[in-house]
């Protein structure tokens, strides 16, 4: 194995999405698995191209929605049945109807700050600083450059072998990531 | 690649126009990535604004300075300043802050439900709009607290457990408001940052001076637009959509609440809760009409914000009005339908009462000039849109007079009946309001990038994909 302490990867530079679709897929069939894609805006099946699980932003949503409902819900109750019931022209305290905008609101407010701190969790930002921002180059990969970067992490990983492999996809260029 | 661009430059011609007529074009021909993501972040990061931006800013700085003059008299004296009496205890305050509230409809509409039914065109716009929206909150927001008579102790509408041992009635739609604009306003943040932060990561990379890569460098995070950011970032983001989607619709719902719980003849009507939705997103697009026409002229986005944007606001508006309509034709059947007294009085009391100049004010404003948006000349001219969409704005604020002011002021009992007549300090609030939304239109059109980039550089990939 030819490793080098002081590098974080290799990545090579594409100039297009349906570059990196294939590019991507190629790396996966050859075994890579810990490597990363970079692009300046989403490309649909990248992620699964990459072999990369399904975002689980949803589940995450889901639970935190129902529980902010619950717990909405249970808020009115507890404060207008138990805690400081009125009674107001002897209509029914626990009333339901009219406690159902706000167990809306509130299952909504929860699940969109859920949606928003999952994705940030999950996405492990933020995270001021990455070794990909060491390279010059990386600066274009927010307007108009497509990068894969194979990770020195990887079982497969070799210096000489993964450059060789990388420059087999045809990339515009090939570059060394520092740590 | 070579044949993608020559059936490009070949279907061109034929896209310009649909097949019904309609101009087609999302962008201009001959964008790509590096074209789109300079044309707007170079609005931001150049370090010299136009003459306009700062004649603009000025004119609303001016007008934010009167509203905090106006305020902090309000603060000092009460709110006996303003020409509210009983039975009209509800005057300025409750109707800019339900007209304010209906324009913040249009950014959210935007964005998440023409995000869910795939509208692309709403890419050039929504970033604008949502930041309108979060403005219009901000200031409608203010109109209830300020109408408090005590603002200070406005946290007493929060539920928490106080030393009083004393709770919100949670029964009543005032309470259910709190909630409801303030769930409107955080989801609106949450959805405008989390469509930022790629955006906020593009101005990073291509900003010249350290302490504009600093700045942004902070506000995006750290993102990298890796694989995974964007899988995540984009599940998130369509459920977001998912979640605002049922919001949007219920927050001028349950506003419309006030009025329509109440027992109040004129308020007390099932037809309000769609009606008042109906009627903020007709003022939501007038508005961002009236901002995003001016903008695309002076930063020259024409190729990004095309006729077709102007066209399918247009039309978006010309049905949320006609639905506007149809509320007013129904308000006014349903009172003589409904054999009620109070009712029946209370139409002809708004249209021929002390107020009725401003009820048929009303429908020219409202009613009336719109239709010429049927006309495709008057949709795709931006001058002609533009004053059809300032109509409309002025007329859904009159709107609000009117159902608030005409209801009130001839109570059951006839001597209780009242005038109302706004003092100086409520128009100074109400254009002071204006002044403080459009400082903070004018702060992000400097410091934020006012059209979704990484979106928008997804539109030049369909395109030369073929897709779009």
């Amino acid at each position: 194995m030819n490793v080098n302490e002081n590098i974080y990867g290799l990545m090579a530079e594409f100039p297009g999405g349906k570059e990196i679709l294939a590019a991507a897929k190629s790396a996966h069939e050859h075994g890579y698995r810990k490597m990363e894609a970079f692009t300046p805006f989403p490309i649909e099946g990248l992620s699964e191209n990459l072999g990369q699980k399904k975002s689980f932003v949803s589940s995450i949503v889901l639970i935190c929605g129902i529980g902010g409902g619950l717990g909405g819900y249970f808020m009115e109750w507890y404060a207008n049945v138990i805690s400081y019931p009125q009674n107001i022209g002897g209509r029914p305290l626990n009333v339901w109807p009219m406690f159902i905008p706000i167990t809306f609101e509130l299952t909504i407010l929860s699940g969109a700050l859920a949606a928003i701190i999952g994705m940030l969790a999950l996405n492990k930002l933020p995270e001021p600083h990455h070794p990909v921002f060491n390279v010059p180059e990386f600066e274009r990969a927010s307007t108009d450059k497509f990068f894969l970067c194979i990770e020195a992490d990887d079982q497969k990983f070799d210096l000489n072998a993964t450059r060789k492999f990388l420059e087999t996809l045809k990339p515009e260029k090939i570059l060394e990531v520092e740590k | 690649m070579a044949e993608t661009v020559s059936t490009e430059v070949a279907n061109e011609p034929a896209k310009a126009i649909s097949p019904l007529g309609y101009p087609s074009q999302l962008l201009a021909p001959g964008e790509n990535f590096e074209s789109v993501t300079e044309t707007i972040g170079s609005i931001v990061l150049r370090p010299r604004q136009p003459k306009s931006w700062i004649f603009g800013a000025a004119i609303a700085f001016a007008l934010l300075m009167i509203f905090f003059f106006a305020v902090s008299y309000l603060l000092y004296r009460g709110v006996g300043i303003w020409g509210i009496n009983i039975p009209v205890a509800w005057g300025f305050a409750i109707v800019n802050f339900v007209w304010w509230i209906g324009i913040g409809h249009a950014g959210t509409f935007i964005s998440a439900i023409l995000l869910l039914l795939h509208q692309k065109w709403r890419t050039s716009i929504n970033r604008l709009t949502e930041a309108m929206t979060l403005f219009a909150v901000a200031c409608a927001g203010m109109f209830p607290l300020l109408h408090l008579g005590r603002p200070f102790v406005f946290y007493w509408l929060l539920p928490y457990p106080d030393t009083m041992g004393l709770w919100p009635q949670f029964r009543s739609p005032l309470v259910w408001d709190v909630f409801a604009v303030g769930t409107y306003f955080t989801v609106s943040l949450i959805f405008w940052y989390a469509g930022l932060i790629p955006d906020l990561a593009t101005l990073r990379d291509r900003a010249k001076t350290r302490a504009k890569k600093i700045t942004f460098g902070i506000l995006a995070l750290g993102w990298r637009g890796s694989a995974k950011h964007w899988q995540n970032h984009q599940s998130a983001y369509l459920l977001l959509a998912g979640l605002a989607t049922p919001l949007v619709l219920s927050v001028h719902s349950v506003v419309s609440f006030d009025f329509s719980v109440a027992l109040v003849p004129g308020w007390h009507s099932t037809i309000f809760p769609p009606y008042f939705v109906a009627g903020a997103i007709y003022s939501g697009f007038a508005m961002v009409l009236n901002i995003i026409i001016p903008i695309r002229k002076l930063y020259g986005l024409e190729n990004l914000i095309t006729q077709r944007h102007l066209n399918n606001m247009a039309v978006v508006m010309l049905a949320t009005g006609m639905m506007v309509a149809y509320g007013y034709v129904m308000e006014a059947f349903m009172a003589w339908y409904s054999g009620d007294i109070f009712e029946q009085f209370m139409m002809a009391n708004r249209a021929f009462g002390p107020y009725g100049w401003i009820f048929w004010a009303l429908m020219l404003l409202n009613v009336l000039i719109p239709q010429l948006l049927w006309s495709r000349k008057i949709r795709t001219n931006p001058v002609a849109l533009f004053f059809v969409a300032l109509s409309i704005n002025i007329g859904m604020w009159v709107e609000r007079f009117v159902i608030v002011i005409t209801s009130l002021n001839r109570d059951f009992t006839p001597s209780a009946w009242h005038m109302f007549y706004p003092t100086i300090w409520d128009w100074a609030t109400l254009f002071g309001s204006v002044g403080l939304f459009a400082t903070l239109i004018f702060l992000f059109i400097r410091f934020l990038p006012m059209i979704a980039i990484s979106e928008s550089r997804k539109i030049v990939h369909e395109r030369k994909e073929g897709k779009l």
